[in-house]
């Protein structure tokens, strides 16, 4: 409450414009009234209670400020809140229950070509789309309490849905029960920062198309598929927490044909995972730290110029798996906790190669079924020989300048 | 069974020299691996292996040793007014006991002091199985043979079938049927050996989100859930009653 107060004051100072009371007993009874009472500048304050009025359509320049989270409802029906007017701002709403249809995607707040818009605060719940930006610029999502109901993945819409934006930041989010927690396509020169994204159906975040972005103390747990980032170039990802995504075709971080990004300072726990990467090029993943993931990287054989430097594995069943012989990736410097070298001059680096590649590891790429036998003595045995010989395993995949000790990773983590 | 006569069987082996000296081995291995590793995690992998060697080696050999060498003494009873069956149960007990005691001892302890965590505790308990499912063999194995040399030639094969051979043998066939659909057939062959079930019971732990990796829908199933360790930890008490089962139908008609 005292926050919103605050909020309120600052808008009255920022806005300028006149305060409309929508509420029982007040000047306006529903907020479509004093939509169209509004002159540009104004601020719809809204008082607690129901209210179902349609769709609304914000096409002038207002501020819509819930007090104590009035409810805004669609009677799974409507889409809720259109915006189409630049400026606008929407804070404090309990925005429910949008409509679905099969040919439009229904929101509960959709912003459609336009810019300068801020959604903070609002508590999205059972929407189709929870909040939609279409060819939107320099706005912000932050503080959003997002919870969808999950049904089946073809007929449930994204948490935060960005098509064709640029300049967005989306901020201190949370996401879940969605189809994918975030979804980005076609989204340059935005920021995500420190949401928490979980329980989603498909992908915690999901990003397409979306250049020059930066995504940073993010976390993204319990997701169907992890995160994916698709057909993008100089996208940074700093100081995330990938926890916890199991299965089949989950993943951590799954790259495919992405190019000049860096990936530095994350996470990676526990997940089948840590990050597949296909066509992927020249991506710096330095100083991450990767505990007890099934597999900590696995790079197809279509990646190239990838350096993987600095980085923590540790308790992982496998560190590093690949499908081919070819390796065009630069491993050095990590810590390895499989890694059984000496180092005779003490400088703290091992002084025979490692190999994070194990027989097994190629075995089970091949032959998945075969993962019954993990640390089986017989499977023990084998990489013993293949580590003496390799034969089977790629050659060229090792790091020089592996790490005696666990270094001390300079991480910045969200609570 | 009779508890004065496991009583009388426990107290006998738990003075025995061997048994003192495999409690001192596995404590200081364990207390070792520890100390050793980094990370106890690490240690636990390590230890993983011993518990899987030489667990079932030392149940194996010492029971049968111990079995002949008890002849005699179960001769005697067996003049008593005392049930065969209650022989053999009184001696498995007292032997189990033994070695159950050194189990907890030796890899329990150092369990509790560095890695008190659920693929810690699974590590323990899949070494308390095995024993006990080695601990039957040995009693098939010596009910079986009359012969010492040959009991305990018997025990050491099926030692080095189960710890060894078997998973050769099932990489060699997983190999050889690689185009065929062997996921059902992949848990029949790991159902077939308890030392394997162990290992998985650990896994479950251990490698749980890379076991989650593979896509087959019964592994998934199995693993997935609780009931992959409740199938596992069932099997594994079938291969511990088997065992008994047929050493008893030998024993209760054995001319001694």
């Amino acid at each position: 409450m005292q926050l919103f107060t605050l909020l309120l004051l600052c808008f009255w100072g920022v806005a300028q414009g006149a305060t409309l009371e929508v509420g029982k007993g007040k000047t306006y009874g529903t907020i479509r009234q004093a939509l169209e009472a509004a002159m540009a500048g104004d601020t719809v304050r809204i008082h607690p209670g129901v209210y179902a009025e349609g769709n609304l359509t914000l096409g002038k320049k207002v501020t819509l400020v819930g007090v104590d989270y009035p409810v805004l409802d669609g009677r799974n029906s409507d889409e809720i809140i259109t915006v189409t007017a630049p400026g606008v701002g929407i804070f404090g709403l309990q925005i429910q229950n949008s409509g679905q249809l099969n040919t439009i995607d229904l929101a509960g707040i959709k912003v459609l070509s336009t810019n300068h818009v801020r959604i903070g605060n609002n508590r999205m719940r059972n929407c189709n789309f929870a909040i939609y930006l279409s060819n939107v610029q320099d706005s912000e999502v932050f503080g959003n309490d997002v919870q969808g109901t999950p049904k089946e993945e073809q007929n449930t819409g994204n948490g935060i849905h960005l098509w064709k934006c640029e300049r967005i930041r989306i901020e201190k989010n949370y996401c879940t029960g969605h189809r994918d927690g975030i979804y980005f396509e076609f989204v340059t020169d935005s920021d995500v920062l420190g949401n928490l994204s979980e329980k989603n159906i498909r992908y915690g975040l999901h990003f397409m198309f979306s250049h020059n972005d930066r995504y940073r103390e993010n976390t993204f747990r319990n997701n169907g598929a992890g995160v994916a980032v698709m057909y993008s170039r100089q996208v940074e990802m700093t100081n995330n927490h990938f926890e916890h995504n199991w299965g089949g075709a989950a993943y951590g971080l799954l790259l495919k044909d992405i190019s000049d990004s860096r990936i530095r300072h994350n996470e990676f726990k526990q997940n089948t995972a840590g990050i597949y990467m296909e066509g992927a090029s020249r991506i710096d993943v330095e100083q991450n730290r990767f505990e007890a993931n099934g597999w900590a990287l696995r790079v197809q054989a279509s990646c190239d110029a990838n350096n993987v430097r600095e980085n923590v594995f540790i308790g992982n069943s496998f560190d590093v798996a690949t499908n081919g012989h070819l390796v065009l990736n630069k491993f050095e410097g990590n810590y390895w906790d499989k890694y059984e070298g000496y180092d005779l001059n003490r400088d703290g680096v091992g002084d025979v190669p490692f190999r994070p590649v194990s027989l097994y590891a190629v075995i089970v790429e091949r032959m998945p079924f075969c993962m019954v036998l993990m640390r089986s003595f017989m499977v023990y045995l084998l990489d013993k020989a293949e580590k003496i010989m390799p034969s089977l395993t790629p050659e060229m995949l090792h790091d020089e300048k592996p790490l005696m000790r666990e270094p001390q990773l300079n991480q910045n983590h969200p609570t | 069974m009779k508890t004065s006569l496991v009583k009388y069987v426990l107290y006998d082996i738990l003075q025995n020299r061997i048994v003192i000296a495999y409690t001192v081995f596995l404590l200081a291995v364990s207390m070792g691996l520890f100390a050793l590793s980094d990370q106890p995690a690490q240690g636990l992998i390590s230890l993983l292996n011993i518990v899987l060697i030489v667990v079932p080696l030392v149940s194996l050999i010492f029971s049968t040793i111990h079995l002949y060498n008890a002849a005699d003494f179960i001769e005697l009873l067996a003049a008593q007014p005392l049930k065969r069956s209650a022989i053999l149960w009184s001696e498995f007990w007292g032997l189990s006991l033994a070695m159950i005691t050194a189990i907890i001892i030796g890899v329990g302890i150092p369990v509790l002091v560095y890695a008190p965590n659920p693929t810690g505790f699974s590590l323990l308990g899949t070494a308390l199985s095995l024993t006990l499912v080695f601990i039957a063999l040995a009693f098939w194995a010596s009910v079986a043979t009359r012969d010492k040399a040959r009991g305990i030639g018997v025990a050491l094969l099926t030692w080095f079938y189960f710890a060894l051979l078997y998973d050769a043998l099932v990489l060699f066939i997983l190999f050889g049927f690689a185009d065929y659909p062997l996921e059902k057939a992949t848990l029949a062959l790991m159902s077939l050996n308890p030392i394997d079930l162990g290992r998985i019971i650990v896994l479950l732990q251990m490698d749980i989100s890379a076991l989650m990796g593979y896509t087959g829908a019964l592994f998934n199933a199995l693993f997935g859930t609780v009931w992959g360790i409740i199938y596992a930890l069932s099997i594994m008490l079938l291969w511990v009653a088997a065992p008994l089962y047929f050493a008893q139908r030998i024993f209760r008609k054995k001319d001694l």
